[in-house]
Parts: C-alpha cells; sequence; structure tokens
C-alpha cells in the first residue's frame, strides 16, 4: 500500500483526467453520438422496413383472397347471365312464334274472307249473265216459236191448259 | 506519401525498439556492476514505472558511458512558479538539471529539488527528504495517452463520418468497430443499466472501454509502456466512475444505502441492524470502484512483469534449451495477454455498466 502512495503521480493523474474528460466531451460530440444515432436510425428503418413488408405481405394475402372472391362472383354472374340470356331467347322465340302464328292466322281468315266475296261476286256475276243468256235464248225462242200465229194460238192453249184455269 | 513514410518511421521505430531490448540489459549501470539477475529484476521495475523521456533504447559505448537513443519530453514542475524544460537535462538520473536558479536530479523515478551538486538526502527507511515540486511532466505515458486519445479521435470520429457518406451503413475499419460499440450497447449498457437511462452513460462506457482496450495492446507493443498498469492511471479512471455513479444517483439509489430494509420492519428494530448496515453499504460505494482500480492495474502490471521476465530468464539460461523454452512461454503469455487486454477493458466497462445500473435503478412504489 505505501508502496502504491509512493508510486501515485499526481501529475500522471492529473494528466490522464484532462486526456480522459477532453477525450469524452469530443468523442461525445463527434463521434458516439452521430454514430449511435446512425445505427439507431438504421435499426428504426430496418424494423419500418420489415413491418411494411409484412404489412404489404398480409395486404398481398388479402388482394389475393379478394381476387378470388372476385373472380368467383364474376363467374357466378356469367353463368346467371347466360342463364337468363338462354331464358329470354326461348321467350323471344315464343313470342315470335306466337305472334308469327296469329298474323298468319289473320292473312288466312282475311285471304278466305276475301275469296268468299269474290267467289260471291262471280258467283252474282254468273248468275246475271246465266239469267241474261237465258233470257236472251228465251227471247230467241220466244221469236221462233212465235213467228205464225198458229203457234201462238198453240201456246196460248197449252198455255190455258197447263194453268189450269178450268 | 506521408502516411508511408509515417509507417516506415513507426515500423523502424518498433523493429529498433525490439532488438535493442536486450542491449539495455547489459548495460545498465557501468559504475557498479552488478549480476545479471539484479540487473533484470531493476530493469523491469523501471520499465514498470512511467518515464521522464519516451526511450526507444540504450546502449553503452566504448567509453562506458550510457547512450541513450528515444524522444525528449517537456518536464513541467510547479516550484516557486513554473518551471518547464528538457528531459534531457536531467540525463536519466547521472545529473543534476539546472534550470533557472534551482537545481533537480532524477532519483527512483521522481524528481527532487537539489543543492548544486545534487545531494539527495535519505531517511533511515532510505526515503529521499528533499523536497519533490509539483510535477506536472508531460510523461511517457501522457505521451502515450495522447497518442491514443489521437487515434480514437481520428478512428471514430472517421467512423462517424462513414455513416453520413455510406447511407448508415459503416465502412472499412468501422465494419471491425461498430460491432464493438454495438456490442457494448446491447450487451453491456442496456442489460445493466436499463432501456430508459443507458443512453446517459453510453459516452463513458465507450470511451472507457476503447480507451483502456487500446492503452493495454500499446502495452504490449515493443515500445514498452505500461499506462494501464499505473495507478494514477487506473485511479483517475475509477473515480470517474464514482463520481458519475453517485452524481447520476436516483433516490432510490440513495434510499437502498441509507434505508436498505426500508418498510419491512420498524423503526426501532432497524437501529441497531443499521449500526452495522449503514457503514457497510457507505464503505461499498468507495470498495466498488477502488476494485476496479486495483484489478486493472494489477492485472496489467502483472502481465507485464510476468512477460519481461519470461524475457529475461532468456538472457539468464542462455542455452539452447532454456532460451528457447523461455522464449516459447513469452509468446503464449503474450497471446495470453492480448486477451487479458480485451478482457481486463471489458470488465471494467461491465462493472461500471453494473455500478451505474444500481444508481440509475428506480423502484416501482406499490
Amino acid at each position: 500500500m505505501e508502496k502504491l502512495i509512493s508510486e501515485f503521480s499526481i501529475g500522471l493523474f492529473f494528466w490522464q483526467s484532462m486526456i480522459f474528460i477532453g477525450l469524452l466531451f469530443l468523442l461525445r460530440k463527434y463521434a458516439w453520438g452521430p454514430i449511435l444515432s446512425a445505427v439507431n436510425q438504421r435499426e428504426t428503418s430496418i424494423k419500418d422496413a420489415l413491418a411494411s413488408a409484412e404489412a404489404a405481405r398480409t395486404e398481398m394475402e388479402s388482394l389475393q383472397s379478394d381476387n378470388q372472391r372476385i373472380l368467383k362472383e364474376a363467374r357466378a354472374e356469367k353463368e346467371a347471365l347466360l342463364k337468363e340470356a338462354h331464358s329470354t331467347r326461348a321467350d323471344l322465340i315464343n313470342t315470335a312464334k306466337e305472334e308469327a302464328q296469329a298474323e298468319a292466322d289473320k292473312i288466312l281468315t282475311q285471304v278466305q274472307e276475301a275469296i268468299q266475296n269474290e267467289k260471291r261476286a262471280a258467283i252474282n256475276e254468273l248468275r246475271e249473265q246465266v239469267g241474261s243468256i237465258a233470257m236472251d235464248i228465251a227471247e230467241k225462242v220466244l221469236q221462233k216459236e212465235l213467228e205464225n200465229k198458229d203457234k201462238q194460238v198453240q201456246l196460248i192453249d197449252q198455255l190455258i191448259q197447263d194453268s189450269d184455269l178450268k | 506519401m506521408p502516411s508511408a513514410l509515417n509507417k516506415f518511421i513507426l515500423f523502424s521505430v518498433l523493429l529498433a525498439a525490439l532488438f535493442s531490448a536486450p542491449h539495455n540489459l547489459y548495460a545498465k549501470d557501468s559504475e557498479t556492476p552488478k549480476d545479471l539477475k539484479t540487473e533484470i529484476k531493476e530493469y523491469i521495475s523501471h520499465h514498470l514505472e512511467d518515464a521522464y523521456d519516451f526511450r526507444l533504447f540504450s546502449y553503452t559505448n566504448d567509453q562506458g558511458k550510457h547512450v541513450y537513443i528515444g524522444i525528449p519530453l517537456p518536464v513541467i514542475l510547479w516550484d516557486e512558479g513554473l518551471q518547464t524544460f528538457s528531459s534531457t537535462k536531467l540525463h536519466h538520473g547521472e545529473e543534476v538539471a539546472h534550470v533557472g536558479s534551482n537545481y533537480y536530479k532524477l532519483e527512483h523515478g521522481k524528481i527532487y529539488k537539489t543543492d548544486e551538486v545534487g545531494t539527495i538526502n535519505y531517511d533511515e527507511s532510505h526515503h529521499a527528504t528533499n523536497i519533490a515540486p509539483l510535477d506536472l511532466s508531460i510523461t511517457k505515458g501522457v505521451v502515450s495517452m495522447l497518442l491514443i486519445a489521437f487515434l480514437m479521435f481520428w478512428l471514430f470520429t472517421s467512423l462517424a463520418k462513414t455513416y453520413a457518406a455510406n447511407g448508415g451503413v459503416p465502412a472499412g475499419v468501422g465494419r471491425f468497430f461498430e460491432p464493438i460499440v454495438l456490442y457494448i450497447r446491447d450487451d453491456i449498457a442496456r442489460p445493466n443499466i436499463g432501456e430508459k437511462k443507458y443512453m446517459k452513460y453510453m459516452n463513458f462506457l465507450l470511451t472507457v472501454f476503447f480507451f483502456v482496450w487500446f492503452l493495454n495492446l500499446l502495452g504490449l507493443t515493443p515500445l514498452g509502456v505500461n499506462v494501464t498498469g499505473n495507478i494514477a492511471v487506473t485511479f483517475g479512471l475509477a473515480l470517474l466512475t464514482f463520481l458519475i455513479t453517485n452524481f447520476t444517483g436516483t433516490k432510490d439509489y440513495w434510499l437502498h444505502l441509507f434505508d436498505p430494509l426500508g418498510s419491512s420492519m420498524k423503526w426501532y428494530a432497524k437501529i441497531p441492524l443499521y449500526i452495522i448496515l449503514i457503514p457497510i453499504e457507505v464503505l461499498g460505494i468507495f470498495i466498488k470502484p477502488f476494485s476496479l482500480l486495483i484489478r486493472l492495474y494489477a492485472n496489467m502490471q502483472a502481465g507485464h512483469i510476468v512477460l519481461m521476465s519470461l524475457i529475461g530468464l532468456m538472457f539468464i539460461f542462455k542455452s539452447w534449451l532454456g532460451s528457447p523454452l523461455s522464449f516459447g512461454l513469452a509468446f503464449a503469455i503474450s497471446l495470453i495477454e492480448l486477451l487479458v487486454a480485451l478482457l481486463q477493458a471489458y470488465i471494467f466497462t461491465m462493472l461500471s455498466a453494473l455500478y451505474f445500473g444500481f444508481a440509475a435503478e428506480e423502484h416501482e412504489h406499490h
């Protein structure tokens, strides 16, 4: 112990304290401060990057599931649309058929009516023509029959006889 | 180019120091020839002490005079005014330095005020009774610390700069030091001090760790500086730990010190216990940093003694078997010392953090 005390150099202690405290302040300002803050910054940025990567991953997953869902929905919608289109087509065909039938029927009746009318008109005309021809023939026959007096009297007699004026 | 030149100079100095150490062993004292063992012993104890010049090597010339090769350092004394002179004037204790109207002489590593011829008076226990003026010299140890301080400043400011330049990623030598910085933060400061307050102590912990580690490592170089094995240095470091611990102490820390049992016991029951407990607790706050300073000092001192003794053994054995054996041992010890250098820095930092943790603790009050 005595040796230690006699060995103790106040000068060395003084300079050691000066140098060390000076170094402490200088390094705090120019080295440890910037180093520790840089390291801290780096660490927080790494942490942030990891967290954001994780967030991106979960977002990606949710997006994927969303996509799946949307795809499913789209498929279902497509099927529904197709079904609807099918039924619409059938409906359309049916109504078209019915309408066509009705139209055809209508036209048919109209045609039949027209034919009937024409027929009637033709019959009438025929009748008139036959009448006039008969009249003509009758006229000519009568003329021929009644060319002489005898025949006239004879006819009148016959007619009287036929008419049963007895 | 300057860096290459610097490297070359540094390398030559290291080499010179490495190969010159044995010379010193033979050429210590010409006046009174001593045997080799005493010489080695003196050399080691001399090495462990601080020095007034940065000696690289010395030899004895043909005239039997010592020639010292090294860098002289300024001697600063406070003796009725500031006295500054170069350490060359001391002539390694062989001559009296004449400064102004005063005379100084180096005796056993200390500067004493003497008369013109350099008389040193001793008391019966062989202690010099001359006046020793207040000595604030820039010694070898101070130069080493300055060197390490500049190295650390350069190293860590450049590390800090690479973050800005490199987008938050260290470059170059920073890749080696950043994990250590992070280790101190995550495995020393955070678990011992706590998440809330650790930032406040990080400056000290980081600085003390690298300061001690680098000085320990510098002690292993052939330059042979023994700074962390000097009680004044470890005292200075431990004193700071002590001051920081007690100045940042929370209410709970002091409460724990002076009322360790709290409300678990009635006040009249506590009195007899506290007569014993409180002095122990108060003693504890001094013992803790004291253990820090002794541990670091003793470990580094012991390492240097063992290593230098083993190197000295080579010159005692002088045989084909013994010298390589002691060389091998010295090499192995060097490797262990490399580990000890790191370990002691770690322990000092770790225990400081632990003490700060005591000071910063805050109990949840129910």
